[in-house]
């Protein structure tokens, strides 16, 4: 017990360091949201409203970034992928290097196939009337599912999207092993320095800890506020 | 005449919550008899008739089959009971994961012993007995409301017991399905088998039943043959209550059927 | 440099088929152990008194709340610094792994099996009751048929998430799928190749998992305990 406080202690002074990565793992689940978002929408609707071919796309897509675990997905793009692309003078903007972009990418790309299905299933569970009162309206099948369909369907999905939130946070953790600073990696340098891995473990688990919780805690706010009414509770999906 | 109940419920004192949902009920049937316990909801029909085979524990009281006072404490005295005790619930409760057979045969084989093959044919018998000889491979899932009570009067016989406690057994249905459950029951009642029906069939009920057991905030307030509380001026609970669910239906279906 | 179909065949998969072997190793005996720990955690969140309900409620929320990597680096690098009585407990790379990803799937599982359990309506134990069947008996052939039916598709999602998140250990120093194609692609610097290879393996593993779990679930589905699609 008296080693544990002692090395409790020492690690203490690495506390800052360590909350710093906050930052880093902060941005990595808010750009991979933000990119599952950006493509999960179109591939949702795609699923949905598109045709056999792209209903196959969509499927294969899923399947892709289902299948591979994140870890390979990491290396591949990092190590591999990445360097092919660093050599396009188009893409020349990007920072390809950036382990940071990587990891945004692949979270990203993956959330976008989980998120694709937590859309998709919401607006299935919408009742057909909407889209045919919409269309009676006259309102092109385009307008209709940005005016009617997606407004109902985005709300629908915050309880689902609370458990991917969940998933990428854990995942993001991941990212210290293409050299992204976030806490995991800060929490396994000062250990690998202080030889303390057993308070600095706890004190990792117990940040993520509290971030999921508090995420959670959010995201049911959230929903609380931009409930329609008339419209039960959906379980995650 | 002077035959001993086969069942006898003495006393019953039932409390869920504080609140006294029987209190003090007394009853017996002979065997073949017919008991119907008539009265609004929350009137404890249907905590006595699970009170009989201590599915809810009476708090004091003592029911008796042929004679010999149950030990509610004795495990081995309620598995037995129950075996004897036969039960119908108004939403059926088939096992959802057993298909019409297997719903009738698993308590012949896991409670009574049986093989296999003897359990199945007898719970071909019975699938029989109520017109479902051509169903046996059917889930609950695939049967309607009317279809899945009958196979569940069919579980209960196959244990062959000696007295059938049927809790509001068409309440759940259609009104187009009841027909065909009431026709088992009718059925069961000329054959002989003793019962104690809760139900809302009133008029139905009166052509079988040798006694009415009416009863209101857990006690029985009424008893006596259908046909003395039910003609027009007895002024008894029965036919004003009777009275209300007719008017209530929308038919004169309140006389007595004979 | 040798063309890309070459260099697959001749390096990267006979590479692999190794630690494709060490993957089994782990991922077989973690899914079998994380069921395990789910159903007897999952029936006692259900069934236990409340005080061990309510512990296992909190190793449930614990090790889903935090990331496997972290949990996989605590029983593997600072496990060894608590010490019992003078002796160490030290793991090595391989149980580590194995403890870390059972635990784990097991908080996964017990919520599976616990929804199970709780879809089973009041009316059906009633009924089994009424039969005169025992406690044991009712739990036996009406409770748990139901349960695991129910509880079924959500316990094979987690196996195909075992076989993916295997890859992590990796991380501390097992030679599975992932640490063989990091060995490869770091002595012969060709990523791209080699990490394409990796991730066809571990889709290969997880397709014919689905599909076994999809045979497995048709199979002992009934009428009333359709599957939903997804």
């Amino acid at each position: 017990m008296e080693g544990f406080l002692k090395a409790a202690l020492a690690s203490w002074e690495a506390l800052p360091y360590i909350l710093g990565g906050l930052w880093w793992t902060a941005g990595l689940i808010l750009g991979a949201m933000a990119l599952g978002l950006a493509f999960g929408v179109p591939l949702a609707v795609a699923h949905v409203y598109g045709g056999r071919l792209a209903r196959r796309l969509v499927s294969g897509y899923v399947w892709l970034f289902r299948g591979v675990p994140i870890l390979v997905q990491l290396y591949l793009f990092y190590f591999g992928i990445m360097a092919y692309l660093s050599e396009l003078p188009a893409l020349s903007f990007l920072p390809l290097s950036s382990g940071f972009f990587s990891a945004v990418v692949v979270l990203g790309l993956t959330s976008a196939a989980y998120q694709s299905q937590i859309f998709r299933g919401a607006m299935q569970s919408l009742p057909a009337g909407q889209l045919k009162a919409a269309r009676a309206l006259g309102l092109s099948d385009g307008q209709a599912i940005r005016a009617i369909i997606l407004p109902q369907a985005l709300r629908l999905s915050i309880p689902a999207w609370s458990n991917e939130y969940s998933i990428l946070l854990k995942d993001s953790a991941l990212a210290f092993t293409i050299g992204v600073l976030e806490v995991m990696a800060r929490t396994r340098s000062v250990a690998a320095v202080t030889h303390q891995p057993l308070p600095l473990s706890i004190l990792a688990g117990a940040l993520f800890f509290f971030l999921t919780w508090a995420g959670i805690k959010t995201l049911k706010r959230l929903e609380a506020k931009v409930r329609i009414p008339g419209y039960a509770h959906q379980g995650t999906l | 005449m002077d035959q001993p109940a086969i069942l006898r419920v003495e006393n019953i004192v039932k409390t869920i919550g504080g609140q006294r949902i029987l209190d003090d009920v007394s009853f017996a049937v002979k065997k073949g008899g017919l008991k119907v316990l008539i009265g609004p909801s929350g009137a404890g029909k249907s905590t006595l008739l699970s009170c009989i085979n201590f599915l809810s524990p009476p708090d004091s009281g003592v029911i008796s089959l042929d004679g010999k006072p149950v030990n509610g404490k004795s495990k081995k005295e309620l598995l037995a009971l129950r075996q004897q005790v036969g039960m119908i619930f108004q939403d059926f409760n088939l096992f959802d994961h057993l298909s019409a057979m297997e719903n009738v045969r698993v308590a012949l084989i896991k409670v009574k012993g049986l093989d296999k093959r003897a359990a199945t044919n007898r719970a071909m018998e019975e699938l029989a007995r109520v017109g479902l000889a051509d169903k046996p491979s059917l889930y609950p899932a695939q049967l309607s409301g009317g279809q899945k009570q009958r196979v569940s009067v069919a579980r209960a016989l196959a244990l062959d017991p000696k007295v059938l406690l049927l809790d509001e057994p068409t309440s759940a249905l259609d009104p187009e399905l009841i027909g065909e459950v009431l026709t088992v029951i009718r059925d069961l009642a000329d054959e002989g088998m003793t019962m104690v029906m809760a139900t809302h069939q009133i008029s139905f009920s009166a052509s079988l039943a040798d006694e009415f057991l009416f009863m209101e905030k857990g006690r029985i307030v009424e008893r006596g043959a259908p046909a003395v509380l039910l003609s027009r001026n007895s002024g008894s609970r029965t036919q004003s209550f009777c009275a209300k669910l007719s008017e209530l239906a929308g038919d004169a279906s309140c006389e007595i059927a004979s | 440099m040798e063309g890309f179909l070459d260099f697959a065949v001749n390096r990267i998969i006979p590479a692999l088929d190794a630690g494709l072997w060490t993957s089994v190793l782990l991922i077989v005996p973690a899914s079998l152990l994380g069921i395990a720990i789910g159903v007897i955690v999952g029936t006692a969140r259900v069934y236990a008194p409340r005080p061990v309900g309510k512990a296992l409620d909190w190793y449930v929320s614990l090790f889903r709340g935090t990331p496997l990597v972290v949990q996989l680096y605590f029983w593997y690098f600072a496990l060894p610094y608590v010490s019992i009585g003078g002796v160490n407990l030290v793991l090595s790379p391989m149980w580590a792994s194995i403890i870390g990803f059972a635990l784990c799937s097991g908080a996964y599982q017990s919520e599976y099996i616990r929804g199970g359990l709780l879809s089973i309506k009041r009316g059906q134990l009633r009924a089994a009751q009424a039969l005169g069947m025992t406690p044991l008996t009712t739990i036996t052939s009406v409770v748990l048929p139901q349960a695991f039916r129910r509880a079924l598709p959500g316990c094979g999602n987690e196996i195909i998430y075992l076989i993916k998140y295997s890859s992590l250990a990796s991380i501390i120093t097992v030679s599975d799928l992932t640490g063989m194609g990091r060995s490869l692609a770091k002595s012969t610097f060709r990523n791209t190749e080699v990490f394409i290879v990796v991730g066809l393996y571990y889709l290969a593993l997880v397709t014919v998992a689905t599909f076994v779990l999809r045979a497995v679930e048709k199979r002992l589905e009934l009428p009333g305990f359709e599957t939903k699609k997804d």
